[in-house]
């Protein structure tokens, strides 16, 4: 990547790093979530729901202000973990944690859906020749669901990809660190004669959202096929 | 083996409390939609969690709420087909069977795969994905599903109903198959009258969520008080056994100490059949019929006059073939003075062939008698 400054490569980096693992680390939650939301009924479901979509709704600078009063060093959770030595401020896996929580109701909408569509009678059925619900759950719903979780994972990253307002808010923008992809671009075009780098930052934005979309087309037409047995 | 059933349960305005014991062999729960058949199979199963009651096959218990105690299904060592068979439609046919016999392994060596494969004719869609079998097809693959789990009580929720009558007559063969040739009972749910008499040795019939009669095919169809699938499904049900073949391609069969006769019957003598004789076909008059093209006439007397709410009415009569319904009107009740003791002949216009003994071959067949 010959055209793209240490810095701007440095940005990038981070970037795919920081979607990756706020991908990754949201996808065993983000399945539960939304499989006790499909499929179970209890005290608080409303609330749960309501907490998950929060996100989406919310101006991200609030979003990102309270992850800062909540994860940062002297916020509750925040000093219990940095005692465990797990920091979050101005660190990037801070910048994760805020991709993982902007992107969360995005991937938790795509595999309560692919849930809503696994009949329930299936997994009686394979109930009633023996198998617990742990395995019921492995062996039938979680291959019928398997496009839709890949879809949920990449439309989380390519949201992760471009969130700007909860991260700068919450770990701020220090290049190297927790400077991301947009928060760059914003940096780049603060600066005089920064726009060359923004412009090529802007181009590598496009293209790594137009492939996430691609891929997770192909993928889950062709998984989809699959699990229908065609 | 021997279920015993015992069941109470509420939902909303539906209100189910029945008890009953399923022998070894077939047996059906009968009734019309909404009699509670498919609650009382899904509690069986442990699909439904019933309010309260006991089921236990012979001793072991699947569930007693007495005790609080409550088997979920993948402890219950069932085979459950299905009315929809639901295969993993992400598994191919041999993986639906390997994942019944996987669970099953720890209960030693069950059913082996290549028997059960030869048994239903299912080799050469092995490596299929269900989306592409036929129902027929698909129903039978979840037969063999059930079977290779090893189980100890097998279930059927109107495994039929979803088929046409083609596809039906596919099936009914291989039920009788396990109904012959597999040890453990088998909880059948169906509304169609022509499978229950084929394939059942019991029948427990339901209505509004109770049990209104236990008893073999005959004694259940035969009795007029009772109508387990409406007017339409009545008839009676006699044991018979064909006596000789006459030339012109009439059957003789004797049931009782009547002679009926019968074309199509591809038996020899002395094998052993079921006939069924719907209410609808049976015609009574007072003096001997003369000059009637109908072959089979039976003697004998009213035993009991039950009146519909409509103008219909369903008269059973004692002949020496055994008990027989008839389907009048009220207005000929009365017009005929049709009461208990009265002599009567009953006119059989059509007699059907329910199910043939010994072998699994055969198909359902009805021959006009006139």
């Amino acid at each position: 990547m010959e055209w793209l400054g240490p810095e701007e490569w440095q940005a990038v980096a981070l970037s795919l790093r920081v979607s990756f693992w706020a991908t990754l680390a949201g996808l065993p939650l983000g399945v539960f979530v939304a499989y006790a939301l499909a499929r179970w009924s209890f005290p608080g479901k409303q609330i749960l729901n309501g907490i998950v979509h929060l996100p989406l709704i919310l101006p991200p600078v609030v979003t990102g202000y309270l992850l800062l009063l909540t994860f940062g060093t002297r916020g509750p959770v925040g000093s219990l973990l940095q005692e465990i030595g797990i920091v979050f401020a101005f660190r990037w896996t801070g910048a994760a944690l805020a991709a993982g929580v902007m992107s969360f109701p995005l991937m938790v909408r795509a595999i309560r859906l692919s849930i809503e569509a696994v009949d329930p009678k299936l997994e009686q059925a394979a109930a009633t020749l023996g198998a617990s619900r742990m395995w019921v759950f492995v062996s039938i719903t979680l291959p019928l669901i398997l496009p839709g979780i890949i879809a949920g994972a990449i439309l989380a990253f390519a949201k992760a990809m471009g969130e700007f307002g909860a991260t700068i808010t919450f770990v701020s923008n220090i290049p190297g660190e927790t400077q991301t992809l947009p928060t760059a671009i914003y940096a780049f075009l603060q600066v005089p004669g920064g726009e060359g780098s923004a412009m090529r930052l802007v181009l590598v934005s496009v293209v790594v959202a137009m492939s996430a979309l691609f891929l997770s087309e192909i993928l889950a037409r062709r998984i989809a096929r699959r699990v229908a047995g065609i | 083996m021997t279920l015993s059933v015992s069941l109470t349960h509420r939902l909303g305005q539906f209100d189910l409390d029945v008890s009953f014991e399923a022998p070894a062999g077939l047996t059906v729960l009968f009734g019309q939609s909404g009699s509670g058949k498919t609650t009382v199979i899904n509690a069986v199963a442990g699909l439904l969690k019933a309010q309260a009651g006991r089921i236990a096959l012979d001793d072991w218990v699947l569930e007693d709420s007495a005790q609080r105690l409550w088997l979920p299904p993948h402890r219950r060592k069932l085979g459950y087909i299905f009315q929809e068979s639901r295969l993993f439609p992400h598994f191919t046919v041999r993986q639906n069977l390997r994942y019944a016999s996987w669970f099953a392994r720890r209960d030693g060596p069950g059913e082996s795969l290549s028997r059960v494969v030869e048994m239903l004719g299912i080799g050469h869609l092995l490596d299929r994905r269900p989306a592409l079998l036929s129902g027929g097809e698909k129903q039978r693959v979840a037969i063999g599903r059930a079977l290779l789990a090893a189980p100890r009580l097998i279930l059927a929720d109107e495994p039929l109903a979803a088929l046409d009558e083609a596809r039906k007559a596919e099936i009914m063969p291989y039920f009788e198959r396990l109904r012959d040739e597999v040890a453990v009972p088998i909880l059948y749910v169906s509304h169609s009258p022509a499978e229950v008499v084929r394939l059942a040795t019991t029948v427990v019939a339901l209505q509004n969520g109770r049990v209104a009669r236990v008893g073999s095919p005959a004694e259940v169809f035969g009795d007029p008080t009772i109508a387990p699938a409406g007017v339409r499904g009545i008839g009676a049900v006699l044991e018979a056994r064909v006596v000789a073949r006459h030339a012109d391609g009439l059957s003789e069969l004797a049931a009782g100490a009547a002679r009926l006769f019968l074309a199509g019957v591809d038996l020899a003598p002395g094998k052993p059949l079921r006939v069924r004789i719907a209410a609808h076909d049976v015609m009574l008059s007072l003096q001997r019929p003369e000059g009637v093209s109908a072959l089979n006439i039976l003697s004998g007397h009213v035993e009991a006059v039950r009146l519909g709410d409509g103008p219909a009415a369903i008269i059973s009569v004692q002949t020496s073939a055994g008990r027989l319904l008839s389907h009048v009107t009220q207005r000929s009740v009365a017009a005929l003075g049709l009461k208990p003791g009265v002599a009567c002949h009953a006119i059989i216009k059509t007699l059907a062939i329910a199910s043939r003994g010994g072998n699994g071959t055969a198909t359902t067949q009805f021959q006009a008698m006139t």
